[in-house]
């Protein structure tokens, strides 16, 4: 373990970022722009950077005000978290150079830019922070950002999902906070690995599990997963087609699974009836996301559906709790953040040469469009698991690791949605991009460069993103990521015994 | 204990308002009061019986004190309140500008 001074760069270069734009933005034409490619380009420059002190030390830390970690805030990077930070900063720089072309249809680029800052910011915090009343705060700066983002287009259908969005969040947050002040009042601390020795010591009662439930609730709110899905799928079609790929791409999993992985491996400890609601959670938002889709005319509506779907693939990784459970888990996750940004990405370029999201309107597509076509295609078979593609790899991994388990139900169910998924995917490709071009749309032209090129490098990620399981780039980014698992509540120790 | 009684039946009464009320203005108080429920609960958690006030001097010997540290976290939950709270007024009036009612049985486009 080393200290660390870039830490707080990374949520410091968006925060800069957002308050730059507020005050340039207004007045200089190109500067959002700019500003917006550069800090994104910046702090998925400082992850690469993490990656390899990670690499070298497992474990930085940084010191808030320089007050050592049980009384002042710490920021910790380890495997999982440098893991986090280079997926959402990947998405976000690639999402920017999309939204470059595609924001110039909405007046005020430079309030897009600001929020879209701000919420980045709050999700690297989330990410870094090693204080548990602070990834409150980090959460309740990405969620208000989130939540404006989403009626940025300020018509009836953004407002009203805003507004239900809201509702939901703040309700989340409520009960996130509500697990905090049990936790203080239990463990006397804020600290995440002090919280994890003092749980250790003085063991946990009554209180943990009342805690646990209330994070789960709150987290699982954010995550969306389903008895808390509702304001997913109005939220993440409303809102412009950026934003959806960053709120379906990297925000619920910032905000969520990261969430409840950090606290329930590191802080609480897993247990088997921790794993196994998981479990339960993910195969129940499995199988309701899949069936739910299946029936959506709307692109995103679909698309959004889709997510609660994948997220539930996730979390049944992570209940697994094998070390190969968790390797699948974090790999779909990447995954999942890769494709499914693609797919938004891509329904936003449909919607921005045709003007309609509705499938029934489309069709044809494939040789009007030839280039959004071909990536929505790559985005779409990696999401239903055809074989070079990346969602393939990670399915199976997650397949295999719930055989290995002795899950076999688990492995049946997660095979057959899989199929179900193939259908939407199939659905969505046949009515959109394939059949006849209807009369109204023969005029339509492909895309500007930037979104093709956005588009292009998530599909290329897409297609070669099975080469992260080999042996050597696998050392690198995904194990690290995984030991964190393993460690659990021994991280805390290591850091704690260290400081002392 | 009876300002744990009184946090639990505010934290139940909002919840109430956000669940059942149909009006936008009135579902954004009852997440108020529920969100000032947990806020008091908070403060409560750090008072210690016949604790004193947490300022330290040479001179005194402090024993018993009450624990600072959540009322300067509340104060953060507050204003984190209050923004959410500003947005989601402002999103409440440009609903009535385009529907003009608050009423969420009449603001409902978005289903399936």
């Amino acid at each position: 373990m080393i200290h660390n001074d870039l830490i707080p760069l990374m949520v410091g270069v968006p925060l800069a970022g957002a308050f730059l734009n507020a005050l340039l933005g207004r007045k200089l034409k190109g500067v959002p722009d700019l500003l917006g490619i550069l800090c994104t380009m910046g702090t998925l420059f400082l992850g690469f950077v993490m990656l390899r002190l990670v690499n070298a030390h497992h474990v930085l830390l940084f010191e808030v005000g320089n007050w050592p970690p049980p009384i002042g805030i710490a920021m910790v990077v380890d495997g999982l978290t440098v893991f986090m930070l280079l997926t959402v900063n990947l998405i976000a720089f690639l999402v920017v150079l999309y939204s470059t072309n595609y924001m110039s249809r909405y007046t005020q680029k430079w309030q897009f830019y600001s929020l879209f800052m701000l919420m980045l910011a709050g999700m690297n915090g989330v990410i870094v922070t090693g204080d548990i009343f602070n990834l409150f705060v980090y959460l309740e700066i990405a969620a208000v950002a989130s939540y404006a983002l989403v009626a940025f287009g300020t018509e009836r259908q953004e407002l009203e999902a805003a507004f239900k969005y809201a509702v939901m969040g703040s309700l989340g947050s409520m009960f996130v906070l509500l697990g905090v002040v049990w936790m203080y009042a239990h463990t006397s601390t804020l600290n995440m690995a002090d919280m994890a020795m003092v749980l250790r010591d003085g063991g946990s009662g009554e209180i943990v599990l009342l805690a646990s439930v209330l994070f789960l609730v709150g987290f699982g709110l954010k995550a969306a997963l389903v008895p808390f899905h509702a304001w997913l799928p109005d939220a993440h079609p409303s809102a412009p087609a950026p934003i959806s790929a960053m709120l379906s791409g990297v925000l619920i999993k910032a905000l969520g699974v990261y969430a409840i992985c950090r606290l329930f491996y590191s802080v609480f400890g897993i247990t088997w009836e921790l794993s196994t609601i998981l479990l339960t959670l993910g195969t129940v938002s499995m199988c309701v996301g899949v069936l739910l889709a299946l029936k959506q005319w709307d692109m995103k509506r679909l698309l959004a559906y889709s997510s609660i779907s994948q997220v539930g693939y996730i979390m049944i990784g992570i209940g697994i709790g094998t070390p190969l459970g968790i390797l699948a888990a974090l790999f779909h996750l990447f995954n999942h953040s890769v494709f499914k940004s693609l797919l938004f990405l891509g329904s936003g370029a449909v919607e921005y040469a045709t003007g309609t999201r509705d499938l029934r309107k489309m069709g044809g597509l494939a040789r009007r469009m030839p280039l959004t076509a071909g990536t929505s295609m790559a985005g779409s078979m990696s999401l239903a698991g055809i074989p070079p593609f990346a969602g393939f790899w990670s399915k199976l991994l997650i397949v295999v690791a719930a055989v290995q388990a002795g899950l076999y139900g688990y492995a049946i169910i997660a095979i057959v949605a899989s199929i179900l998924t193939l259908a939407y995917v199939m659905k969505m490709m046949r009515y959109g991009f394939l059949g006849n071009l209807p009369e109204r749309l023969k005029g339509i032209k492909d895309v500007p460069a930037m979104m093709k090129l956005s588009m292009s490098l998530l599909a290329l990620i897409c297609i070669a993103g099975g080469l992260l399981l080999l042996p050597q780039v696998r050392e690198l980014f995904l194990t690290d990521a995984s030991k964190t698992f393993k460690a659990g509540t021994e991280l805390a120790f290591r850091i704690m015994s260290e400081v002392r | 204990m009876a300002v744990y009684v009184l946090c639990m039946v505010l934290f139940c009464v909002g919840i109430y308002a956000v669940v059942s009320k149909r009006n936008l203005i009135r579902i954004i108080i009852g997440i108020m009061i529920s969100e000032n429920a947990v806020n008091l609960f908070f403060i409560a958690t750090a008072y210690r019986i016949g604790g004193r006030s947490p300022i330290f001097s040479p001179l005194t010997d402090v024993q018993n004190m009450v624990d600072p540290l959540p009322h300067a976290l509340v104060l953060t939950a507050i204003v984190i309140g209050l923004a959410t709270t500003a947005l989601m007024v402002a999103l409440a009036m440009r609903l009535h500008e385009k529907y003009g009612t608050f009423d969420i049985a009449q603001i409902r486009e978005l289903r399936g």
